[in-house]
């Protein structure tokens, strides 16, 4: 234990020079999302630049701060200043802002997004202050986008493993206590609370009990645990071992996507630093406490989110799941008590023990405590990750934080929760975001993937992709759900390609209903709620469809035709990009599509310059069937 | 038994636990499960054939058929989705001349769905071997591949 405090001792003094010497601190966000937007080009464009022009400073690679549609994010800092933030600084923008900025203190105003410390500069914005950050509540997140996620000094030097050693001191019963008063509730979707699921476990006799961490997230449109992970590695894995010591676990396991290789890499490197400092292994920090901990990558199985079939999946077989109880609390990993909790509930363990329960349950409502980390995408302007109190409204989610729709569309849905989770239409903005309410209104809070759609989004397509999603993905064990899948997606399909009939809906629904009541698993028991709650709420775009040949998003291609209009100039750029040669016209005039040609790709409309704006789709112009 | 089949199962204790890491580690090596390494798995880790055979189909990560030199996967996560992705996946078919699932006959490309590569925020989004390409529209996926088309 004195070790480790002579570390943390090292590390903050580290820290302390790493942020006060005359050398300019450069961090450059280098998670998943900076490096599809290029930055690790950025990093050697940086270091380049710098060299030549003769400053010595230092550069370190961060994870990210959830502004993702600024990426690729550079922020400087000077001695004696705050720190200033870059957005979108592509290659190209590399020399402008070494120049600017390092040598001649102008900040370039296209490029600056904020400043973080105490002081301002000139007009400059402070980060925290702008709509996008000011509602937020950066508690899991706070490290991400601001350490270095491969030094464990950075870690130790922000409070890092304070939580573990806390932990120790205090013993297990009393972790237990603190999480049940911190009211702790599962992040990974159902939002069970955490101490009581452990406290069957820990009541359980065997000489083997198992910790797993689901990091295996699966819902198209969620990445928190991705970026938690990416950005503050550590924090995972302090709370995976308070809660293994809590548990009397001596074993745990990391369940990771495959399609996470940084994430992977990061992990390994941190179980390794901890494995070299004492903080895994035999002795803990000089305890009697035993902790070891694997990683085990995820093969590409939605299903494998669920509990027993992760257990299946670790155990080498296919992930179907098993009927409980028993419940894995009591019976899980090759028969032995086994605890599976999401990445974000295990980080939250590490903040509890770091700051106490009271602290933990400051924010949030009466029952839903603390926040959640949240990916905020799809037709929403400030698309990224985000951690909000809980009990914030989803107006203020998607309008505050996340500055609206973009190109001026309207707001059509949310979708929570994933494909277990339904949409929510405008009317009910207002409600909050907790465990309780999302229930309420048909969906689930899930784990944290909000998706924004406006009015070019389909709702009976929207249904469709999740049903083809849950259908591809279910693992064939419950025949509800095989077949009522399937068949709830050929109807959906029906339905977007001009089959549908007037009987449908009401089919739609009792189907729904017998795979929800019919399925072993959470996947079968949530597949129909897609489709159900855009049946509650989005009706009419189902009748549209069946009735009066119309798709009101005027996306579907059965009952869309694209028209050429009067202002068109004749200027030939649909016609050259046209894959079917369905457009016809002469250079400098007027041109037509030939609808019976027309295979709908979209590409005129896409390619037509805005000024002219001489495409208009229309739906509900169907040609007569053939007798 | 091939010679680097034979260097994989090495690292291995040949439990049944270990079946989904040595097929990842297998598919790593090929690009692919070959049909006979299977039955080199199973009996290296004491399981009936059919039983691998089971795991190694139920999983979406393996593939049983050699991938292209670039391997190319679009995302059908819901942000991509919402944000054009079924048209990105056109453009590339049409571009690659292969539809999803296949391979090009040069071995050059290979293209698949994924369920979501977590670039939510920068979508719609492909990743191209283990480089993710953000932000797409058809323009850029024509631009990105075009030098295919270009050479037919």
């Amino acid at each position: 234990m004195n070790d480790l405090i002579a570390y943390q001792q090292e590390a903050a003094s580290v820290w302390e020079e790493l942020n006060s010497n005359d050398m300019p601190l450069i961090t450059v966000g280098n998670a998943t999302c900076g490096r599809s937007a290029g930055s690790i080009d950025v990093v050697e464009a940086i270091q380049a630049e710098t060299a030549e022009i003769g400053i010595d400073c230092n550069v370190i690679e961060v994870g990210c701060i959830g502004l993702c549609y600024l990426e690729p994010i550079v922020s400087i800092q000077k001695q004696g200043q705050p720190m200033v933030v870059f957005g979108n600084v592509t290659l190209k923008q590399v020399k402008k802002l070494v120049a600017d900025y390092l040598v001649n203190d102008q900040i370039p105003p296209k490029l600056v997004i904020g400043t973080i410390g105490e002081e301002k500069i000139g007009d400059v914005p402070k980060l925290f202050e702008l709509p996008v950050l000011k509602p937020q509540v950066r508690r899991a997140l706070k490290r991400c986008g601001f350490i270095d996620p491969t030094s464990l000094e950075h870690y130790l030097a922000n409070s890092g493993y304070s939580g573990l050693t806390r932990a120790f001191d205090v013993g297990p019963e009393r972790i237990v206590e603190e999480v049940k008063l911190a009211g702790l509730r599962g992040r990974g979707g159902a939002g069970f609370p955490a101490w009581r699921k452990w406290t069957f476990c820990r009541e359980a006799e065997s000489d083997q009990k198992y910790l797993i961490c689901n990091a295996d997230e699966g819902d198209p449109g969620a990445f928190m645990n991705r970026s938690l992970i990416e950005g503050d590695p550590h924090a995972l894995i302090e709370g995976m071992i308070i809660t293994g010591y809590a548990l009397g676990a001596s074993v745990g396991y990391i369940y990771c996507r495959a399609e996470y290789p940084l994430a992977l890499e990061r992990l390994r490197l941190a179980i390794q630093q901890a494995e070299e400092n004492g903080l895994l292994g035999v002795n803990i920090l000089g305890s009697s406490f035993d902790f070891k901990i694997k990683i085990k990558e995820g093969a590409g199985a939605f299903v494998c989110g669920e509990e027993t079939a992760l257990i299946q999946s670790i155990e080498g077989e296919r992930g179907m799941p098993t009927p409980r109880p028993p419940f894995p609390a009591v019976s899980g990993l090759w028969g032995k008590p086994t605890i599976i909790n999401n990445v974000e509930s295990l980080a939250c363990v590490g903040l509890i023990m770091q700051n106490g329960a009271e602290w933990f349950a400051e924010y949030g409502t009466e029952k839903s405590k603390g926040t959640k980390t949240i990916a905020l995408v799809g037709k929403v302007v400030n698309s990224g990750l985000v951690e909000v109190p809980m009990g914030i409204s989803l107006r203020e989610l998607i309008f505050d934080i996340g500055g609206g729709v973009p190109d001026g569309k309207k707001f059509k849905a949310v979708q929570t929760g994933g494909p277990s989770g339904g949409c929510v239409p405008e009317e009910l903005l207002d409600i909050p975001v907790d465990y309780d309410s999302l229930n309420e209104v048909g969906t689930i809070m899930g784990s944290g993937g909000v998706v924004v759609m406006d009015e070019s989004t389909c709702m009976v397509d929207f249904a469709r992709y999740f049903l083809d999603f849950a259908e591809k993905e279910s693992c064939g064990k419950c025949v509800p759900c095989r077949l009522g899948t399937k068949q709830m997606l050929t109807i959906l399909e029906d339905i977007v390609e001009g089959r549908g009939k007037p009987e449908d809906i009401d089919l739609l629904e009792e189907l729904g209903e017998a795979v929800m009541a019919g399925s072993l698993c959470g996947l079968g028991q949530t597949a129909p709620n897609p489709v159900l709650t855009t049946l509650r709420y989005f009706r009419d775009e189902y009748e549209a469809h069946i009735y009066e040949g119309k798709c009101p998003a005027k996306q579907c291609k059965e009952f869309i035709t694209y028209h050429i209009l009067d202002s068109c100039i004749g200027c030939g750029l649909c016609l050259r990009n046209c894959s079917s040669n369905a457009i016809i016209g002469e250079p400098k005039k007027l041109h037509w599509i030939e609808q019976e040609l027309c295979h709908k790709c979209g590409v005129c409309y896409e390619v037509c310059p805005p000024k002219f704006f001489s495409v208009e789709i229309r739906t509900g112009e169907l040609k007569e069937e053939p007798a | 038994m091939d010679k680097s089949l034979q260097v994989i199962l090495q690292t291995f204790e040949g439990k049944k636990e270990e079946i989904i890491p040595i097929l990842q580690n297998v598919q790593d090596a090929y690009s692919y499960i070959p049909e006979r390494s299977m039955t080199d798995i199973a009996l290296f880790t004491g399981v009936p054939e059919s039983q691998v055979y089971g795991v190694a189909t139920f999983y979406a990560q393996f593939r049983f058929t050699p991938r292209g030199k670039k391997h190319c996967m679009v995302c059908r996560g819901t942000a991509c989705h919402v944000n054009g992705a079924p048209r990105i996946l056109e453009e590339m078919e049409e571009a690659l001349g292969i539809k999803q699932g296949e391979t090009s006959e040069d071995l050059e490309y290979s293209l698949e769905t994924v369920a979501c590569i977590g670039a939510c925020s920068l979508a719609p989004a492909i990743m191209v071997n283990d480089t993710v390409e953000a932000k797409l529209d058809p323009k850029k996926v024509r631009k990105l591949f075009g030098r295919v088309v270009a050479n037919e």
